[in-house]
């Protein structure tokens, strides 16, 4: 049996990364009422950035930079039409989705074969040295960790802050937190930006770290996973992690077990992270979306 | 600063401008971004909407466009009754699929018999019964676990993917293939063919469907009680229940009408521009299907013509890209802008924008 | 049919009217290119596109290049071609598999304009095909490949089950196993062409399962990524040197060099003497070329391979020879039969020794 448990742990981490810190941003966005269906239109221009920026810059750092602020560049437009012009959530999160895919693949030409800066892994001192758990949790790049630090702080921003408490209020009745004098429109624009952010971290962890390159489309359909993992998560920051590296572990999975030339058809082990995700979106459906996901506010006061 | 003030009623004048308005703004923004790539603006946008229709070679485009158009048209009609109610089925592209599929499986079933009259009625019948099947997941799911339809929808399009290049290599693989992927040609089959009924017109069955389509939905949906609770329960969910529409039906029927467009859809493209069975059939029509059916306002009469507009613009962007050397990434962008500028101006038919001295915050 | 030819015959009157003489008069041709990826993806599309350039550059003012990239398998590649016809085109090459029912609907249209289809097997009066024989450089990898592994595992990327993915897996196998017995390939599909997501999580599924060579039938340098950061794992390049990643993890490389063959096809059109060819061509001709091999590979495993590749290349060598048996264990070819096109053509077993099914 070739498959080696520990190294398959730790690159599940890693292959659930982009999902995570995607599907924490959206996470974000959906517990203050907003639906954006447009994350993969985000993560991808997040990629095309942030490779372009690390490139340039030959910093990695930079290009993680660079790509929290594409993805919150274009967040603004989905941001912009839906909280001051109204517009269908669905509809414009499609086209920020329609539009984010262009717009990458029109940036990035030129840049499909270049090579890219190593992203360093960085072990924790000490704690990397742990037999077993040391190579699985301990041995990443620092977008590993910092996904996991911003799930735990959503978490901590959420149920112990009052900033949190406010965004969890406009999510859930946004007349009466208008009423109550709570700047709904601006909240829900921070949220939405921050979920821009995310989400181009995301994309840029593929496009340079689990690749690296740019070509078109390299996200591929993440972005709608990600939305998938927070329905799944029921919009609680620690499920979501569960979620993100069952998805993850699902797909690192079907590979392994293919190289290790198992006779089970490829097709059907293709399928089987989408397969998994409703499965679980079926189990899961107890959990209670925000009250007023979705729904179009228009402070009529 | 500007303030959004609520309409009494929603504006005729405007309904009917916007996406003129609409399709003005995006060929001004489109001008800009060719511009800044170093294109001549003009000739660009004259290329990809004036040429197909007009220009030398318009004999070759305006057939290419209608062929393109009929499977938008088609799945937008499907989409547009869910999409009025607030029922989201953004799997239509996974639909569409396996109606391909599944018509193209009767198809070769038949091989090489000859019948056309039984065989193509029952390809028809298969696609639609293949795309209902496809769409009934996201539905059940939805009136039994209250499962997200939306995403449930979305992902059955990456297992349709899987499975029809699964058959494209497996069980539908030609056996005169020399081993490669791909079916038999159906365009080759006389009984499968779905070819074009007058030489160079591009009008073959789907085409005479879509149309079709349109004027019964026009009809449905102005007259029939069917479209007047899709629109109720479009507007306000709880009156549609005081009025008796029973919401989980609703729900199954929308499914099933755009499940079964989307996969009838699939078999007339599988039999006739597509021709095969191949992994690259899945050309995104599911998801410009939905842009198209906002475009049209949800409207079967603005959904033709949004069909057609759409059509145009991969038909002409294609032109454009090889005239001008465009990048193809271009199009999507126009199409992404097309929806984004829609949307926005689409405001003023329900409000009116009004200046107000500035008094407080957001 | 009859619509066809009612509309072939409508057609062809129509379009010819429009074009006017089918080649200048002044010694001048439009040569079209349709491309079925970027002309920047580092591997198929790029090596058509350089090859293409090189033609140019070769005939200078004689002939103007026209192409478009991205182009779709099914209708759209059909309109893409009609639009290049349309657009003056003498000759056009269509490098994808994928392209072949349409470039045979529009060569029906079209009699007077020249078309090449690459990788296919429809052949009419005005349509020719080429392709390489990529299993002799599969037969130099597979070499390496058996000389450099120390785990004794070599990985596969492949991409789609046709016969010449298939021929490239048997081919680099059996030259695996001839020097060095104890080899086992473990193969990955990942059913594209191009997904370097795929390909790197592909890669690195190999290599944690000990593989420290991969091989890839798929057009991107991620397996490359991949391997350099794992370290001592060796890779080839694949129909490009991707001489950036050598020494190593790169190895070497199968380069796709079809100049040769554009420059001697727009010839015999310049020339008048075209005509419908089936070709393929090898390392002999210089369509399949074989990248240096690095100094990461012992001296005497280097010298077998050049060895090989020269053998090949003046035709002594032929690496389907028997005696080969089948996965099943009959017999497919004997002592020193040599397997012919028509069986390679259409390849679509495993041979014995390896492991897995092919998906079908």
């Amino acid at each position: 049996m070739d498959i080696n448990p520990i190294l398959l742990a730790a690159a599940i981490m890693v292959a659930s990364t982009p999902i995570l810190l995607a599907a924490i941003g959206e996470l974000v966005v959906e517990r203050a009422g907003v639906l954006n269906l447009g994350v993969e239109g985000m993560m991808i221009t997040g990629a095309v950035v942030g490779f372009i920026a690390a490139h340039e810059s030959e910093s990695a750092t930079l290009g993680f930079m660079g790509a929290a602020l594409g993805g919150a560049a274009v967040s603004v437009i989905f941001g912009l039409l839906t909280q001051f012009l109204l517009t269908n959530q669905v509809a414009t999160g499609l086209a920020l989705t329609l539009f984010g895919v262009g717009l990458s693949a029109l940036v990035g030409q030129g840049y499909e074969t270049t090579t890219q800066v190593p992203v360093p892994k960085i072990p924790i001192p000490v704690l990397s040295d742990i037999p077993i758990i040391g190579t699985i949790l301990f041995r990443h790049d620092a977008m590993v960790y910092l996904s996991l630090l911003i799930v735990a702080g959503v978490f901590v921003f959420l149920t112990k802050t009052r900033a949190g408490m406010i965004l969890r209020a406009v999510g859930e009745n946004h007349d009466a937190a208008h009423a109550l004098g709570y700047k709904v429109r601006r909240v829900r624009m921070m949220a939405i930006m921050f979920g821009g952010a995310c989400a181009g971290l995301g994309g840029a962890y593929i496009s340079l770290v689990r690749v690296p390159q740019w070509v078109d489309n390299i996200t591929a359909g993440t972005g709608w996973i990600a939305l998938a993992i927070v329905v799944f998560a029921s919009w609680k920051p620690w499920r979501l992690l569960l979620g993100a590296y069952l998805f993850g572990g699902v797909t690192a999975l079907q590979i392994n077990i293919q190289a290790e030339g198992l006779d089970i058809p490829v097709e059907y082990l293709s399928m089987s992270p989408y397969l998994a995700t409703i499965l679980v979106l079926v189990v899961i459906s107890g959990g209670r979306a925000p009250g007023s996901l979705g729904k179009i506010f228009h402070a009529s006061s | 600063m500007i303030l959004l003030e609520k309409r009494k009623q929603t504006s005729q004048f405007w309904t009917y401008v916007t996406p003129i308005l609409a399709v003005v703004l995006t060929m001004i923004f489109g001008g800009v971004l060719f511009a800044i790539l170093g294109k001549d603006p003009v000739l660009a946008i004259k290329t990809i909407f004036w040429d197909p229709v007009f220009g030398e070679f318009a004999f070759y485009y305006r057939p290419e466009v209608l062929k393109k158009a009929a499977p938008l048209i088609l799945i937008a009609i499907g989409l547009s009754y869910g999409f009025k109610a607030g029922i989201w089925n953004i799997g239509a592209e996974g639909q569409y699929i396996i109606g391909a599929i599944c018509a193209a499986g009767v198809a070769l079933s038949f091989y090489p018999t000859e019948g056309r009259w039984f065989i193509f009625p029952l390809m028809i019948v298969a696609g639609i019964a293949g795309g209902m099947i496809w769409a009934m997941v996201p539905a059940l799911l939805r009136v039994y676990f209250k499962t997200n339809e939306i995403l449930v929808s979305l992902m059955l399009v990456y297992v349709a993917d899987v499975l029809i290049k699964a058959f494209s290599i497996g069980l539908m693989r030609n056996p005169d293939g020399h081993g490669f992927p791909g079916s038999r040609n159906l365009n080759d089959y006389p009984a499968a063919a779905n070819l074009e009924l007058i030489a160079g017109t591009g009008l073959h069955w789907g085409v005479i469907a879509a149309i079709g389509v349109v004027v019964a939905s026009y009809a449905i949906l102005a007259r029939h009680q069917f479209g007047f609770h899709v629109r109720l329960t479009g507007e306000s969910p709880r009156a549609a229940g005081f009025a008796g529409v029973n919401a989980n039906r609703l729900i199954m029927v929308c499914f099933l009408i755009s499940g079964g467009l989307a996969g009838v859809a699939g078999m007339f493209e599988v039999s006739g521009p597509a021709a095969q069975i191949l992994g690259s059939f899945p050309s995104a029509y599911g998801f410009t299907a939905i842009i198209v059916a906002f475009l049209g306002r949800l409207n079967p009469i603005g959904i033709l013509l949004a069909g057609l507009l759409l059509a145009l613009t991969y038909v002409g962007g294609s032109a454009a890209e090889t005239a001008m050397n465009i990048p193809s990434a271009t199009i999507q962008i126009f199409q992404g802008m097309l929806l984004f500028v829609l949307l926005s101006v689409d405001v003023l038919t329900d409000y009116r924008l009004r200046w107000v001295a500035r008094s407080g915050g957001v | 049919m009859n619509r066809r030819s009612l509309l072939a015959a409508g057609a062809t009157a129509a379009f010819a009217a429009v074009l006017g003489a089918p080649l200048r008069a002044n010694g001048k041709i439009k040569v079209g290119f349709i491309y079925v990826g970027p002309i920047n993806d580092g591997g198929w599309t790029q090596h058509h596109h350089h090859s293409a350039k090189e033609m140019v550059e070769h005939f200078g003012d004689a002939v103007d290049l026209v192409y478009q990239e991205n182009v779709p398998e099914g209708p759209d590649a059909e309109r893409a071609i009609t639009q290049m016809c349309l657009g003056g085109a003498d000759i056009i090459f269509t490098t994808s598999f994928g392209f072949m029912d349409p470039t045979i609907n529009v060569a029906k249209k079209f009699p007077n304009v020249k078309f090449e289809h690459a990788t296919g097997y429809k052949q009419a009066d005005n349509v020719s095909v080429y392709s390489a024989r990529f299993y002799e450089g599969r037969a130099i990898q597979g070499t390496l490949a058996g000389r450099v592994t120390k785990t004794n595992k070599v990985g596969y990327i492949a991409s789609v089950p046709i016969p010449e993915v298939v021929r490239g897996i048997n081919s680099a196998f059996i030259h695996a196993r001839k020097v060095n017995p104890n080899v086992e390939f473990k193969i990955v599909w990942i059913f594209e062409w191009l997904n370097p997501a795929k390909e790197a999580d592909a890669a690195k599924a190999l290599i944690e399962q000990g593989c420290d060579v991969v091989l890839q039938h798929t057009d991107s340098t991620a397996p490359h990524a991949a391997a350099k950061e794992a370290g001592g794992v060796y890779t080839f390049g694949q129909a490009a040197d991707m001489a950036e990643y050598g020494p190593m993890p790169r190895i070497s490389s199968i380069i796709d060099n079809w100049a040769p063959y554009y420059i001697a096809r727009v010839q015999a059109a310049l020339d008048g003497t075209w005509s419908s060819v089936n070709t393929w061509d090898g390392i002999s001709t210089g369509m399949v070329g074989i990248g240096e091999i690095s100094d990461a590979v012992p001296a005497d495993a280097k010298a077998e391979a050049e060895a090989m590749r020269d053998a090949i290349a003046a035709g002594e060598y032929h690496p389907f020879t028997g005696p080969i048996n089948k996965q099943d264990g009959s017999v497919w070819l004997a002592e020193g039969e040599i397997a012919d096109d028509g069986a390679l053509a259409g390849l679509n077993f495993y041979v014995e020794g390896i492991t897995g099914n092919i998906p079908s």
